[in-house]
């Protein structure tokens, strides 16, 4: 099977455990202001790879990610997800970890076909990276272009299914760096009892060059990098939400 | 047994000068972690301070504080020189006084004459009269014997760096044998190897027992070193103290007499562990103690200088004296060979802060225990300064008591040693092919005159075989250059106590070396995958390249260039082979211009591969800046397929990294080498510092 590949990171040690070959997939339904790869949004561009080329690639490094795996990211690597189901089959079938770095956008309950899709691949998914933008339905919507419901949906699934889940959450300064959402956050996470780490981004502009590249405009122009000190605030407050929302619950 | 040796192990090095035997059956692998280190002592740090301060004058001083510019270094030129008598546990300087360079002429009077004018001091005009009209120097004989062809090759840079003006170096005394044996029975040992050599005088075996009675010369001298400081090293080291001690004096001997472009150390510290788990276990010492020695130790392995001229510390980016010392590794009886010395050395980074010197390498194998691996890459990610060597490839070769000189060139300690031999430029040797032999930024006529290629779209096939043929050629000229500087090196500038601290037989590897690898396969691969247009000048002369379409470029993990670069490293070592090389010298090539690939690129033209003149090749064997797009693993793999038995001598690759693609701050995130530690390869991982940042609701 052919799918198109936005390209390829032989080394990633941030997607995932462990040294990973990190498949960046081309197309993305979300339009998120902060996102630093504008040019895997389009759907249909990128390089057409099949599977088995992938897997050749990980076969003939096979010793440097022996406690890593595959990692498969994008773009919105389920808007091919027939391709990354078969992808992790076959990772499956040599004994390699596996990882999804999704939005979760796609994610429809209510389909049959799809929720068949997202079945399989599920069965041949390790851990997911599940990006959570912003926790208010409004905000989200505001902040990448789609509703938040078919996401917490997505989360809440990966749990009935017993799939472990790493959540990244990016804070941007006046968007999604602000106490109340940080700690809503943490309540719905404690809702949840698949999560296995919380991973939280500062906003960064490195992207910024390349929508220049692109002729896009760029939302957050005059919003700043995040600190890290505030990155570790935040993190705090999304804990403090965990943990409040553990004692109410038991 | 002697005193000294109480509760060591028996074994054949009892008997016989074996101190790898000795290791094998006193060493005690260490499998914890890194608590049980001690930090500095406050004596530590006011040395330290002291030398920050010098350090700083140094600097100031235009990189130079005080020069020996009166009286010729040997082993027992200088009165003791300290920093602080008090305060320093193992001494010793190379002059009478710290950050003083000595005066070494035996490589060659003008280049020691060059070293001290262009940092303002002049040697005594009687010195000099000297080593110019009654003692010839080596760089003297070297240019006696020098073909006019040999002349050319050098001024345009197509042979470069050689050590035809400067000490070889990359020779590694088994310095420990002072320890173990102390001297006197080393010298009993080098008596009874002139006792036995042939009676018939064939000119070796004049040479021979003229070089033994150097060596015995020389070990005598040492004895005397020991004295100039107050201690009597005739006899074996007694505790750990004196076993650093007694083995500085042998490399400090060594530098004293040899301005080598690498002076390493060896392999020393699994040794020195030997001792310190004696004094541990008697009580002699504390670990506090122990690591104070080991620090004083490093402290005066960093403070080794040399007078050198600003052309070369350009080609060598910097005042290198590669101090390697060779840690870990692992035992053929399959024991790994990490001590809590290895700790204690990679440790001084922390208690001194981080340096290059001394070049601490480590010996890396996938069976070193999983805490030693741990506080490697931690220490590596502090400081930056450790350097990683593949026991596993070596180990085949050299067995187990190998150690690095300089870089890469691994060596059997005591049994092996090798001559320098710098490197031979291929990419200017590809602008030879296609310009039949005409020098591109000299115009000159330096190449034998083969025909030059004469169309506008250069041919693989037709670059190839000429490519071939003035490879044979270079490969002819730069063995045979060698064979002089060797030779003359041997006659001129011996060294004596070094070789006194080898056995009686060594093999010697015949050093020869590449640069430009990268640009070379990127090239070829440019002319076979894209089309590369010719731009000469008006004699026809190619000097620049025009490229039409996209190529493989070697660093992407690509068969289709990495493939032409494995070709070629194998070709030229099939052409250095087929010439005979000096003193039974064992061909072999590296590929590991760590610092001076600038220097190499600056007296190069432009290339095929679109490199324009007089810019940078990459170092060693890396590819080319920018040119590996597809991530660390891509790079690393195209290195990985050059072959080591075509290039013995060792390959480099030179890797930098920002902090952040290893892996996260685990302070603000899940840290991702946390992670890559505590989750198996499919388990369901938990990372820790989520359920941490649970537990300090209190706080």
């Amino acid at each position: 099977m052919v799918g198109r590949v936005h390209s390829i990171e032989s080394f990633g040690t941030v997607d995932g455990p462990g040294v990973r070959l990190v498949v960046f997939m081309q197309g993305c339904p979300m339009r998120c202001q902060y996102c630093h790869n504008p040019d895997t949004w389009k759907i249909g561009g990128g390089t057409e790879m099949t599977v088995d080329q992938i897997m050749e690639q990980y076969e003939k490094n096979r010793s440097f990610y022996q406690r890593g795996g595959i990692t498969v990211t994008g773009g919105d690597p389920l808007v091919q997800i027939e391709f990354v189901t078969e992808l992790f089959q076959a990772a499956k079938e040599q004994g390699i970890h596996t990882c999804l770095d999704t939005s979760g956008a796609t994610f429809q309950p209510k389909s049959e076909s799809r929720m068949e899709l997202f079945d399989r691949l599920l069965a041949v998914t390790d851990l997911v990276m599940l990006d959570i933008k912003h926790i208010d339905p409004i905000g989200h919507e505001k902040l990448t272009g789609r509703p938040l419901a078919p996401i917490l949906d997505f989360a809440r699934y990966l749990d009935a299914m017993g799939v472990p889940i790493w959540i990244r959450h990016v804070v941007v300064p006046g968007i999604t760096y602000e106490q109340g959402e940080l700690y809503r956050l943490g309540l719905f996470l404690a809702t949840l009892s698949n999560v296995k780490a919380l991973d939280v981004l500062p906003y960064h502009d490195m992207g910024k060059p390349k929508y220049e590249k692109l002729g896009i405009d760029y939302v957050l122009k005059d919003v700043p990098p995040l600190k890290n000190e505030e990155a570790l605030a935040a993190r705090k407050i999304i804990l403090t939400g965990i943990r409040d929302g553990k004692q109410k619950t038991v | 047994m002697k005193e000294q040796w109480r509760s060591f192990k028996p074994g054949v090095w009892i008997r016989e000068i074996n101190v790898r035997d000795f290791i094998q059956a006193n060493y005690t692998p260490y499998d914890g972690d890194d608590s049980f280190l001690a930090g500095p002592t406050a004596n530590t740090a006011a040395l330290w301070d002291q030398v920050m301060e010098l350090n700083r004058q140094e600097l100031a001083a235009g990189g130079v504080l005080d020069m020996d510019t009166k009286m010729i270094s040997t082993i027992t030129s200088h009165g003791p020189g300290y920093l602080d008598k008090e305060k320093e546990t193992i001494v010793g300087f190379q002059t009478d006084k710290p950050f003083k360079r000595s005066l070494q002429p035996y490589g060659g009077i003008r280049m020691a004459v060059k070293a001290c004018a262009d940092n303002g001091y002049e040697v005594d005009p009687e010195i000099v009269e000297f080593f110019t009209k009654h003692r010839k120097t080596h760089n003297a004989g070297v240019f006696d014997a020098y073909t006019p062809e040999m002349r050319a090759c050098r001024s345009s840079h197509i042979i470069t760096g050689l050590p035809d003006a400067y000490g070889r170096g990359r020779i590694i005394g088994d310095y420990r044998r002072i320890a173990l044996y102390g001297v006197d029975r080393l010298i009993e040992d080098k008596e009874e190897q002139k006792a036995t050599t042939r009676s018939t005088m064939y000119s070796e075996i004049i040479r021979d027992r003229e070089e033994l009675s150097e060596q015995i010369r020389a070990l005598k001298e040492l004895k005397e070193l020991g004295n100039i400081y107050g201690f009597d090293i005739s006899q074996p080291a007694q505790d750990v103290k004196e076993a650093i001690q007694w083995t500085y004096f042998g490399y400090l001997a060594a530098v004293k007499e040899q301005n080598g472009a690498a002076m390493s150390l060896g392999r020393t510290s699994t040794f020195i562990d030997i001792y310190a788990e004696r004094d541990l276990a008697e009580g002699r010492y504390t670990e506090e103690e122990i690591q104070e020695f080991v620090d004083h130790f490093v402290m005066k392995l960093r403070l080794v200088k040399f007078a050198r001229t600003p052309e070369y510390n350009a080609l060598f980016s910097g005042d290198p004296t590669w101090v390697t010392e060779s840690i870990g590794g692992v035992g053929i009886d399959g024991r790994h060979m990490v001590t809590k010395m290895s700790f204690r050395y990679l440790h001084t980074l922390k208690n001194l802060g981080t340096a290059p010197e001394p070049n601490l390498t480590v010996l890396w194998s996938v069976r070193l225990p999983e805490n030693f691996k741990r506080f490697c890459a931690k220490t590596s990610i502090e400081s930056s300064s450790i350097q990683y060597e593949n026991d596993d490839l070596m180990r085949v070769t050299h067995g187990d008591d190998y150690a690095i000189a300089c870089c890469v060139s691994s060596m059997r300690v005591g049994k092996e040693m090798q001559f320098f031999g710098a490197r031979a430029n291929l990419a200017k040797c590809l602008l030879y092919a296609i310009n039949g032999g005409i020098d591109e930024v000299s115009k000159k006529q330096v190449g034998p005159k083969y025909r030059p290629i004469t169309s506008e779209y250069l041919d693989y096939d037709e670059v190839m075989d000429r490519y071939q043929d003035m490879m044979q050629w270079l490969a002819g000229v730069y063995v045979n250059s060698l064979n002089i500087i060797h030779y003359m090196h041997d006659k001129y500038s011996y060294e004596r106590l070094q070789m006194a601290l080898h056995d009686h037989k060594v093999t010697r590897w015949f050093a020869t070396g590449i640069a430009g690898l990268s640009v070379v396969a990127d090239s070829l691969s440019a002319i076979k995958y894209a089309k590369v247009k010719t731009i000469r000048d008006e004699n026809g002369i190619v000097v620049d390249y025009q490229i039409e379409g996209d190529f493989p470029k070697y660093g992407n993990d690509d068969d289709r260039v990495d493939q032409i670069a494995v070709d070629i490293v194998h070709s030229f070592m099939n052409y250095v082979k087929r010439n005979h090389c000096y003193r039974g010298g064992i061909p072999t090539t590296s590929i590991l211009t760590i610092t001076s690939n600038v220097v190499y690129g600056k007296g190069t033209g432009s290339t095929p591969d679109g490199r324009k003149a007089g810019e940078a090749f990459a170092p060693g064997a890396n590819p080319m800046h920018r040119r590996d797009t597809h991530g660390a693993v891509a790079s690393l793999a195209s290195v990985a397929k050059l072959p080591f038995k075509d290039a013995q001598d060792g390959i480099s690759n030179t890797f930098s990294i920002i902090p952040g693609a290893l892996g996260k701050d685990d302070q603000l995130f899940m840290g991702g080498l946390d992670m890559e530690l505590e989750c198996g390869v499919n388990s369901a991982c938990s990372i820790p510092n989520l359920m941490e940042g649970l537990d300090d609701r209190n706080d």
